[in-house]
Order: C-alpha cells, then structure tokens, then sequence
C-alpha cells in the first residue's frame, strides 16, 4: 500500500483535475454568453439568439459538472488537509468563505434565471443575470487564487505558536503572484473556451449545419483565440519572472538547472536524473533560459543544488512545464491560422475544420500542465517556506483513501467520458437543440 | 468594535452555521425528495416535477458548500473531527450528489436513448445523497460512537431523514404543481409522513439516552414545562399533515396548497431547534463544544465581516430569484 501522503495528493489531484477542467470552459464560455446575448438582444435577424440558445445549453451542461465537481472539493480541505486549516487557517478560512459568499450564490441563483427565467423577466433583466453570472464565475476564479497565489508567495502574516496569524489582508490578497496567476487563469479560460467553441462549431459544420449562426460564432472564436494566445504567452512569460523571483526552487526544476550558473541554456529535451542530479540527452539552445527568465543574455538562475531537502521533484515539473509551452505554442499557431483562412481569406477549408475538430479540448492540456507544474513546484511545501505538505496530512488511513481514491477515479473517467460524448451528441443535433427541447414547451417570446 | 468579544463571534458562528444547514435541509430537502418521488412518475409528469426544482436546485446546494464552508472556516477542528468520522458517508453523499447534478442535465441532453438512464440515475443519485445525510445525522447523534448499536441506530435514522425530504419534495409539489400529480404528491406525502415522524422520535429519544447532560437538560422539572411545547407542536403539525393529505382533493383546495409545505418546513425548524437545544454548546456531542473548535478571534472577525456584506444581498436575490418562479411551475421553458 501507498503512503498516506502520496495517496492523499493523488486524491486531491484528481478531485481537482477533474473539476477545473470544467470552469476552465465554463468561465470563458459566460462571457462568450454575455457578448452574444448582448448582440441578440440588439439584431432582429435573430442569429445570434439562435447562437446563444444552443450555446447556452452547452453552458448550462458545463456549469453541472463544475459545481458538482466543487462541492466536493469543499469536503476534501478538511479530510485530506486537516493541518492546512490548523495552520494557516487565519488567511485560508476568510478567503474561502469570501469565495462561497460573493460568487457560488450569485452564480448559482442568477443561473436559475438565466436558464429558466427568459420568458418571464424584461431582457434587460434577463441580460443582467448573464452578466453576473459570468461575473459570479470570475469573482469565484479571483479569490481561489488569490489563496492558491498567497500559498506560493505568502506575505502579510507573522507565526504566532507556530500558526500563521493574518496581519495585512491587503499583501494578502494582492500577493506577489497573484496578478500573473489569475491574469493567466484567465487568459487559458478565454482560451480554452474559444478553442471549445471553435471545435464544436466545426464539427457541426462538417456535419452539414452551415447556417449562419454556426459560422459566425465559429468566426467570433476564432478571433478572440487569435487575440488570446499572444497575450497569454505574454503574461506567461511575466508570471516566469515572478517565479525566478519568489520561487526559484520550482524555477530551477522547471529549466532543469541542478547548479547555479549565468548563462544558461534553455533545454529542449532532457531526462532529468534525480539521484545523480544531472540531465541525461540534452538537446541545448545557449543562453535562452537566461534570456527568457532574466531577460538577459548572461543573468544568473539559482541551481537546485542551493535548495537541499527543500525542492520539488524535478521530472514532472521540467516535463510538465513543456508540455505546457509545446501545447501553448501549437494553439498559437493553430489560432492564427484560422484566423488567417477565415477572418482574413474568409475561407472555410475543410481540411481545417478537420483539425479543429479534434483540438475542440485542446486547452484542457496545458491548463492541466500548468497547474501541475506550478502546483508540483511549490513541493515539498504547501505554503512555500511556512507548512511542509506531509505536515498537513489528515488521520484517514491508507486503505480507506485506497478506496475512495479508487471510486472517485472510476467515477470520474465515466463522466469525463459522459461529458465528451453529450457535447459532440448536443453538437450533431445543433440545429434541434436551439430550436426546441423536446420535453420542454418550445420558447415563443422574443425575450 | 468592542461588542464584537470572542463569546459574541463564536455564538454568532454557530448560529449561523444553525441557518446555513436549516436552509439547506429544507431547501435541498424538497429537490432532493422531488427527485426520489420521480421514481414514482413517468413521462410528463416527470418533466413537470422537474420543472418545479430546474431554477433552483443549484442554489439550493450552495447552502451545502456554505455549511461546510463555515464549519471548516470557523470551526476548523470540528471540521476534521466530524468529517474524518463521517468519511465514508460523506464520500457516498458526494457521489449521490455529483450523479444527481449531471443526470439533471444529461436526461434531456445526452442521447435520447439514454434518457431513461439518467432518469433513473437521477432518482438513485437523490436518494443516496438522502440516505447518507440521514445516516451522518445518526452518527451525529450517537457522538460518532463506532459500536454496532450506534451504527445500526445511524442506519436506522437514515430512511427517516430521506422519507422527510420526500415529504418535503411533495408538500413543495403541491405548492407547484395542480391536476392529477397534485393529487397525486399528496399521497406521496401520506405515505412518507409516518416514517419521517418516527425519524423526528428516534433522534429526541437518542439524544437524551445517550447523553446524561442532554437528559437533564430536557427532563428536570422546570426545563420540562419550558420546553414541553416543542415536541407538543411538532405531534399536532404531524396530525394536522396527516388529515390534510387524506382530505386533499385538488381543484377546490387548491388556494391552500401552501399549508403543506409551510407545515413541513415548520417540522423541520423545529426538529433542528430541538436538536440544537440538545447539543449547544456542543459541535460533537460530549466531546468538543464550539469554544473548543472555534477559529482565532480575528479570523472570525474577518469573515463575519463578509457575512455582513453579503448575506443580506444574497437573501434579497434569492427572494427575487422565487418570485420570478413563483405559483405554478406548469409552463416553464428553457432558455
């Protein structure tokens, strides 16, 4: 049997794999929602109504999963992470319960109306309800990571009896990661979500659905990917600075650099060696890692030798990390060139619909990547510097976690594949799915 | 902010924590047994039900996450004490719920053929996630004793905490539906109304057997006058259910289809006030009170702070959200 430790974080790691793989499209989906709606509610051809009557479906299914995969997560705090409560309590409580007050409820209640409630409120109302549900989505996106920011670079607190006693919210809150992590949360969101829109609607387009709404949500995804993937490697770029600053460990597993030197090359390919502290096949580019993370050609980056006992391990965070650049750069590439064939050429080639078919989950890779590279970083903390991860462990026994790591994986990769099955189902029948639901009472008001 | 001591807080948390878990077992209580009363429907019927929980159910669940949320925030030792004892059943409500939550959608989305999957998915999903809860509330009340006695008593309480979500779902479709499912949910009612008052006796006489603190503080002579109208309003509330779901005959006593919801609601408030009187100033029965549990001064400072914020819009929105759907659910439509 595993450790208790290992167990737990794979545990969690599931549990939170599979819930932000869903906000992460719902997120950028609410605003996509608040824009169409918008250009609904002003256009009397009625295309994009029928655009956000479908969209709003594939919303609402999105929406499900998030919350259901979230509640969860609430329980799991206290069960796995009993120690993180104890200890760093007096930041985490407040933050935490700001997240539930400010965002689920508004969420949660102005989704019932925006589902639900077209017919029977003024569309300036009903527009209202978009609005904050997308709002509600974003606030609840702030405040998890400004606790996830504050748990890599934690400031604005002193150890009192070895507990964490909060002691200026405002370094608090707007910790030194905090802007580059949510800024680029937020930009894989708008990503992801583009990406989404874009796969399905090709997909309904090689399935013969080449009514207009289809195209010009297609045309509107494509733009707003082909604006999003520079910026987002721009903020990627500055949250790596941030990193070398206040987290050189995790930066240094990052690059694979296991002695401090100044110019150092960025690897292209490597095995890191743990036990011998080495890189087996590299594959070289000079003076690039120095360049991008210091932003000069001979700036000094901090080897993991000046970190013993205290570094993450160094396989997954190099490996994750480029996955992650690899993803980022291929949606980059993939962006422009649809923007190129359909915004510019206003063409619609097959063989590009072909491909953007398969990338419709594409932004779910480097999100996951991403999180597990800063998130295995931050290792062996869970507060960098202040609480050790195996320190915060809970008393649930092995074999119990066995158990509930085994039904939460199985269940999940069901749903998962629930979930990808009923989109692509909800795609082939588009056109029905925005006309009418066949056990509801079809819409007639304009709303 | 002087009045603001560490007893005002502490007090004030597990007052709050009292609301956020009442409005969840009345407002998830009547989703939740709507959905175990959709086994006992079919095709139309079924979509009304749904109907009548479809805005509001995630919100509903919210109260959850902010039950949780203050249990784990403010009285954070509890937290770990109560949900390392209720492990599995927690895990066990989880996946209830998270079936649940999806079945909702994919019933009407996923491919036609499976609809009736998911129906029943939705169904097993509302139970289980009933039958869990009843049975942490069990646990609760025999101190998360792990003799088989206690654990036997746990799994007994458990139907009774589901039977009385499903007398909450169907007062709340009596509310919100007319015609035959009306008359039908009062049936329902009737059926599930008997196991759910013995659920309500259970706990009252657990409580007391199991604790000689909870025995004297219900049974000494003066406490016995003080609070002796409880369980004497909650047997008349039974009775007055009873006959009013054996009398209902739907078109003409429609005008009144508030009473059983309203009746039922008044049970459950009542049946919490007991249990709290019960337990304060305890969060684990006998063993840890809220003083013990509480989080530090400041920090409870600091999140009451966004309590106060937010509370009040949260229930004027909430408010706004019902009347929106309020009377009959019959014709909604989906965005």
């Amino acid at each position: 049997m595993m450790d208790a430790v290992i167990l737990s974080r794979i545990q969690f790691a599931a549990n939170i794999s599979f819930h932000i793989i869903f906000p992460t499209i719902s997120i950028g989906l609410a605003w996509f929602l608040v824009y169409i709606r918008e250009q609904a509610d002003r256009q009397t051809d009625g295309v994009w109504d029928t655009a956000y009557r479908y969209w709003v479906k594939v919303f609402a299914l999105t929406f499900a999963f998030g919350v259901v995969s979230g509640v969860t997560m609430s329980f799991q705090f206290g069960t796995n992470w009993p120690g993180f409560m104890k200890t760093v309590g007096s930041v985490a409580g407040p933050l935490l319960a700001y997240e539930v007050l400010s965002a689920f409820f508004l969420e949660a209640t102005f989704l019932g109306i925006m589902l639900f409630g077209q017919s029977k409120v003024s569309p300036a109302i009903y527009r209202l309800a978009v609005w904050l549900v997308a709002g509600g989505t974003t606030l609840s996106l702030f405040w998890i990571l400004v606790l996830n920011s504050w748990m890599h670079t934690p400031v604005g607190f002193e150890i009192v009896e070895g507990k964490v006693i909060a002691t200026d919210w405002f370094a608090i809150i707007f910790n030194p990661s905090m802007p580059y992590r949510t800024l680029h949360m937020l930009l894989a969101s708008a990503a992801t979500a583009s990406f989404f829109i874009m796969g399905i609607s090709s997909f309904r387009w090689l399935n013969g659905q080449r009514s207009e709404d289809v195209v010009k949500t297609l045309r509107l995804a494509s733009l707003v990917a082909a604006i999003v993937m520079p910026l987002q490697i721009l903020a990627g770029d500055m949250h790596g600075l941030n990193t070398h600053e206040y987290q050189p460990a995790k930066l240094a597993a990052m690059e694979g650099i296991w002695h401090t030197e100044r110019g150092v090359p960025m690897l292209a390919f490597a095995i890191p060696d743990e036990a011998n502290e080495l890189n087996h096949y590299e594959i070289k580019i000079p003076r690039l890692a120095s360049l991008i993370v210091t932003h000069s050609l001979d700036g000094e980056i901090r080897g993991l030798d000046e970190f013993p006992n205290a570094h993450p391990p160094v396989f997954p965070v190099f490996w994750g990390f480029r996955v992650m650049v690899g993803a980022g750069m291929l949606m980059l590439a993939l962006s422009w060139l649809t923007f190129w064939l359909m915004r510019v050429k206003h063409t619609f080639p097959v063989w590009l619909m072909r491909i953007l078919v398969p990338a419709t989950f594409i932004g779910w890779l480097p999100t996951l990547a991403g999180w597990y590279t800063t998130e295995i970083g931050r290792q062996p903390f869970l507060v960098t510097g202040v609480l050790r991860t195996a320190d915060a462990m809970g008393q649930v026994g092995s074999s119990t976690l066995f158990s509930s790591l085994t039904a939460y994986i199985v269940l999940y990769a069901v749903l998962l594949a629930v979930y990808i099955t009923t989109v692509f189902h909800m795609a082939r029948s588009g056109a029905k799915m925005s006309e009418h639901e066949p056990t509801f009472i079809p819409q007639t008001s304009a709303g | 902010m002087d009045f603001l001591t560490r007893d005002v807080l502490v007090l004030t948390f597990a007052a709050l924590m009292g609301v956020a878990i009442m409005a969840y077992v009345i407002l998830d209580g009547y989703d939740l047994g709507v959905g175990v009363l959709m086994s006992q429907a079919k095709g139309h019927d079924r979509d009304q039900m749904i109907h009548s929980i479809a805005p509001f159910w995630d919100a509903n669940e919210t109260w959850l996450v902010l039950g949780t949320g203050i249990l784990l925030v403010a009285f954070p030792a509890a937290h770990g004490m109560i949900l390392n004892a209720t492990y599995v059943a927690v895990l066990i409500m989880l996946i209830g719920l998270i079936l649940r939550g999806v079945s909702f959608e994919l019933r009407v989305k996923a491919p036609s053929h499976l609809a009736e999957f998911w129906n029943h998915v939705f169904v097993f999903g509302s139970a289980t996630a009933g039958l869990a809860q009843g049975f942490m509330l069990g646990h609760f009340v025999v101190a998360f004793r792990d003799d088989y006695a206690s654990l036997l008593f746990a799994a007994l309480v458990a139907p009774c905490v589901l039977s009385a979500y499903t007398l909450m779902g169907a007062s709340w479709l009596i509310l919100k539906t007319e015609g035959d499912l009306q008359r039908r949910a009062a049936r329902w009612g009737r059926g599930v109304l008997w196991l759910t008052a013995l659920g309500i006796m259970l706990v009252s006489l657990a409580t007391p057997a199991v604790s000689p603190r909870i025995f004297a503080r219900w049974f000494s002579l003066d406490r016995i006058i003080i609070m002796s109208p409880i369980p004497i309003v909650v047997a008349g509330a039974v009775i007055w259910l009873s006959r009013w779901f054996s009398q209902f005959d739907g078109k003409d006593h429609d005008h009144r289809s508030w009473i059983p919801f309203t009746l039922t609601i008044g049970l459950f408030l009542l049946s919490g006030l007991g249990l709290g009187y019960s337990t304060f100033p305890y969060v684990v029965i006998d063993q840890m009170t809220i003083w013990d549990a509480a989080a530090s001064t400041d920090t409870l400072k600091m999140i009451l702070l966004g309590v106060v914020i937010v509370l009040p819009p949260i229930i004027l929105y909430s408010a706004f959200s019902y009347r929106i759907f309020s009377g009959k659910s019959t014709h909604l439509t989906e965005a």
